[in-house]
């Protein structure tokens, strides 16, 4: 079962017809004792990292998604969703996140506009199932003010560019993270759901 | 680097899509889902709906068009037109659009501009502009550039930027449906002295005036219609075109 997290925020809808038009079924769940049943995780992300996390908290998501990674239950976690998963961020009045992977969320650097809204390239780090039918350098859509530092440079998959060289998407075991929407990236998007999916469920749908 | 996004907009009135000149003499242009469908295809960076009805009935409608054309189109949804309120936000953004402009509304109740940013952040919350050239500047005009707001546009944008707009869809009046294109003193005013994306809107006729806008004009996107609906340039064409003239635009899709 794939168990997209409902945490009160997030751009369900999108994800939900993503996975739909791959002919996938998911379970929309606030539950902690779902999720950590499910066979692959979709944590969205829009808004506000503050608001993401009190979401995430007041329903005790926090705990589980954290024990769900420390099982290496597949995780796809999307912009905000990804910026959650480090130490802490710079939004608001530096928020504490949940700190499953090490390092910090930085602003985006001035002298460009902010929020980097758009498409740009995904510069491919390494060769990883999650990247399979995706051409080095395929533009991803970006909606985002604020950007990913890993204190492990080994979990990077690709970086962006954008007045900065930023980490855009993260490979930790079964755990991929993307800064920007898979789900508004037209063909290469899906694929890259697909290839998530594969990885997790195998050929089963 | 990021692409100049090039976005293809549905102005609708009682479920079909529609074009004027400078807001009225208005001509059917085809169906919203399959117009839509067509231009994802064909490489759209995003879709603009605009309910250019704006009537309670029309809202709903405009609901159902963007619920279907978000199970099938993977790019961003923008989706204005007589929004008035945090919940008329929602119902939209519930139905699959990702993004809300807000135009009239946002002029009568700035207000609404921070509320809809701290509620759904601010990348979801648009503010549309129209503007028409009066003496030295651009005056505002709401309700569908029939009214004049009493304000300046360029002073406009700025304040729209303070309150939490994530991105100006800046529109010139006097250029709307013209096919001789943008008024780029506009759009580089403007631009140039905001923080946040500027897109470009009104009187697109050839690739040569979407170059204009994103180069002399500053834009970050440009906005055209008529040029698409009837065929005369693909989205294809049109970018290959902003490709061989050295700016950043996304081919692959």
């Amino acid at each position: 079962m794939i168990a997209l997290v409902d945490y009160g925020g997030g751009n369900l809808k999108s994800v939900a017809n993503a996975i739909h038009a791959l002919g996938y079924e998911f379970k929309l769940t606030s539950s902690p004792e779902e999720i950590l049943s499910a066979e692959a995780v979709i944590l969205p992300g829009v808004g506000a990292a503050a608001d993401t996390m009190a979401g995430l908290q007041s329903k005790g998501l926090d705990k589980a998604i954290k024990e769900l990674v420390a099982r290496d239950i597949p995780l796809l976690a999307i912009c905000v969703g990804m910026q959650v998963l480090f130490d802490y961020t710079a939004e608001g009045d530096n928020t504490k996140c949940l700190g499953i992977l090490k390092g910090d969320v930085k602003r985006l650097p001035e002298g460009l506009k902010i929020p980097q809204m758009g498409w740009n390239q995904l510069k491919q780090r390494v060769s990883h199932p999650i990247f399979e039918g995706i051409p080095d350098g395929i533009d991803f859509y970006f909606v985002h003010s604020y950007y990913a530092s890993p204190a492990d440079p080994g979990i990077i998959g690709a970086t962006t560019d954008y007045g900065v060289d930023f980490c855009s998407l993260v490979i930790s075991k079964r755990l991929i993270a993307t800064q920007f929407h898979p789900e508004k990236s037209g063909s290469y998007g899906l694929k890259l759901y697909q290839n998530f999916f594969k990885m997790a469920l195998g050929d089963k749908k | 680097m990021l692409n100049k996004r090039v976005i293809p907009c549905l102005d609708v009135n009682n479920g079909r899509v529609v074009k004027g000149t400078s807001f009225v003499n208005l001509r059917d242009a085809g169906n919203p889902v399959e117009l839509a469908a067509r231009y994802y295809r064909e490489g759209a960076d995003e879709l603009v709906f605009l309910d250019i009805s704006a009537t309670t009935e029309e809202r709903k409608t405009m609901a159902e068009v963007v619920e279907q054309v978000s199970k099938e189109v993977f790019i961003p949804l923008c989706v204005g037109g007589g929004l008035r309120s945090i919940a008329d936000m929602n119902t939209l953004l519930r139905a699959g659009a990702d993004k809300v402009s807000i135009n009239s509304a946002a002029v009568s109740d700035p207000d609404l501009i921070s509320r809809g940013a701290e509620k759904f952040g601010r990348q979801c919350i648009v503010v549309a502009i129209d503007a028409k050239r009066e003496g030295s500047g651009w005056q505002v005009y709401t309700h569908s550039g029939k009214k004049p707001a009493g304000l300046d546009a360029v002073e406009w944008a700025i304040k729209a930027e303070a309150l939490g707009a994530g991105e100006i869809l800046l529109t010139s009046i006097d250029a709307d449906g013209k096919n001789t294109g943008y008024d780029n003193e506009l759009n580089r005013e403007i631009s140039s002295r905001l923080n946040i994306p500027v897109i470009a809107s009104g009187g697109a006729g050839s690739p040569e005036d979407l170059y204009n806008a994103l180069d002399k004009g500053q834009a970050d996107a440009v906005l055209a219609a008529s040029i698409f609906h009837y065929g005369r340039y693909t989205i294809a064409e049109v970018k290959q075109y902003l490709k061989s003239k050295g700016l950043p635009v996304r081919l692959e899709n």
